[in-house]
């Protein structure tokens, strides 16, 4: 990354107390097949990502649609700092801290339609620089999707910055989602759409595996992938013999979103 | 030409063989000591033992094709190199029961009988330890030659198997592990194809 400027987030109530892993930890294992399916593919490719100019498209079920730049979503003084931990599907875990601003910030400020439901992200498609979206791993570009109530939840993010830099390139630049009760994949990066509607929208790995990947996709110890327990996570950063800890409902923040599945058959709806 | 890479091979000891079968266990040691291994060193081991195995258990495969298709016989090689398979195989699951799964016996137990994955693989891994604690001479004396060559014909089991538990342990479509399954395939093929020459005779004659 460039000597940019640095960032700074206001402290937040919503941040966890425990360690958080090394910015080199969270920069050098990613999940981003846009740049490959390998972890150190992004790390290694993501560099040829421009993210600036960058502006995001807001449309749908919304009062003023258009186009947004980064500094109309998350502008500098309105940052905030949210160490979360993170839940990969694939059993592996992090605690990052993220820099950016509620979701729910610039939602209410183009205006959502009563009548919206849901709301749908899209990734940047740009094969001459995203290799990976060179081959027809995923159906292109990634898609994911909220429910409204979850995307005006306080706990949802747009993150811009890491640590103290401005978000690299691997973990989704210029601007990514952050849902911190939901396993990763659902946290989109390199947004360049956001759409609200009134129907559930498309959800990349959902479409691929319904099996699999459920559109809720909540951390739940209880409900496995088919392929692989859920019931533990092992933390990345924790060494050979680091071994593994209990996954926590909702990623250990039921206490904030439990409520939001009240009544749900969270087997059958995951 | 033929003759002269068999007599060449002759000439070479098994043990080179072992000594060149542990330098990938040798660099990974290495790495590991050296923190060569990347952010999560867990998996990489794992996956690392993993995929040696499978590339000793193919080149195990590969000997009896080699020699009907080629005439280049590495026969005097093949137990080494199964024995090598199995010492990674077993490397292999050994660093997925202490540094991935902490000796969490129940849910290693839980796991093994509802994953396909792990079912494949563990299934894989018996069939292997069968086929390596019978690999010695006293073995085949024990269960006379007929009777060995049956068991150790559950290689042709294990192999594909091996590859399936890879393929179904990744999120996407598996390019490498899918190439490996074909190579699998194609040498139990070229078997079919090509029959034993011995056979061959007894049926003419």
């Amino acid at each position: 990354a460039s000597p940019a400027l640095g960032l700074t987030g206001k402290p937040s109530g919503f941040s966890t107390d425990a360690e958080p892993n090394s910015l080199k930890d969270i920069t050098n294992y990613n999940n981003f097949y846009e740049f490959g399916t390998g972890k150190e593919d992004p790390a290694r490719y993501a560099s040829a990502l421009t993210t600036d100019p960058w502006s995001v498209e807001i449309g749908g079920l919304v009062e003023r649609p258009g186009s947004y730049g980064l500094e109309d979503i998350a502008p500098d003084n309105e940052l905030e700092e949210r160490i979360y931990r993170l839940r990969c599907v694939e059993a592996w875990s992090m605690v990052i801290p993220w820099i950016g601003v509620p979701l729910a910030s610039i939602l209410n400020r183009v205006g959502v339609q009563p009548s919206a439901k849901y709301v749908a992200f899209e990734t940047l498609v740009r094969p001459e620089e995203m290799r990976g979206q060179k081959r027809p791993i995923l159906d292109w570009p990634y898609r994911e999707g909220l429910r409204l109530d979850e995307a005006m939840h306080p706990l949802t993010i747009l993150a811009t910055g890491l640590y103290s830099d401005p978000l690299p390139n691997q973990n989704g630049a210029p601007l990514r989602l952050v849902v911190p009760w939901k396993y990763g994949f659902k946290s989109i990066k390199s947004i360049v759409r956001i759409t609200l509607t009134d129907s559930e929208p498309f959800a990349t790995w959902n479409a691929l595996q319904p099996r699999e990947y459920g559109f809720y996709a909540n951390v739940n110890p209880q409900v496995d992938h088919p392929r692989w327990s859920q019931a533990t996570e092992r933390k990345i950063g924790g060494g050979l013999f680091g071994g593994r800890q209990e996954t926590l409902m909702f990623n250990g923040y039921a206490d904030q979103v439990a409520s939001l599945y009240e009544g749900m058959d969270l087997s059958r709806q995951f | 030409m033929r003759q002269q890479v068999n007599g060449l091979l002759r000439r070479v000891p098994v043990w080179t063989v072992w000594l060149a079968g542990l330098l990938p266990l040798t660099l990974l040691l290495w790495d590991t000591l050296t923190g060569g291994l990347g952010i999560d060193p867990v998996r990489d081991i794992e996956h690392r033992l993993g995929r040696t195995a499978l590339y000793f258990l193919i080149a195990s495969l590969a000997v009896t094709p080699l020699l009907r298709v080629a005439g280049v016989s590495l026969m005097k090689f093949r137990r080494a190199l199964g024995l090598l398979c199995f010492t990674y195989a077993g490397l292999h699951v050994l660093s997925w029961l202490s540094m991935d799964m902490s000796f969490l016996w129940a849910q290693m137990g839980r796991d093994i009988i509802k994953r396909p994955y792990l079912l494949l693989g563990m299934t894989g891994f018996a069939l292997l330890a069968a086929l390596a604690v019978t690999s010695n001479n006293a073995s085949i004396r024990h269960m006379g030659a007929g009777a060995w060559r049956r068991l150790h014909k559950l290689v042709y089991v294990a192999a594909p198997l091996v590859a399936l538990h890879w393929i179904l342990a990744l999120k996407t479509f598996p390019v490498t592990p899918g190439f490996w399954l074909l190579v699998i395939l194609a040498l139990l093929g070229l078997r079919v194809a090509i029959p034993r020459p011995l056979a061959r005779k007894r049926q003419i004659a």
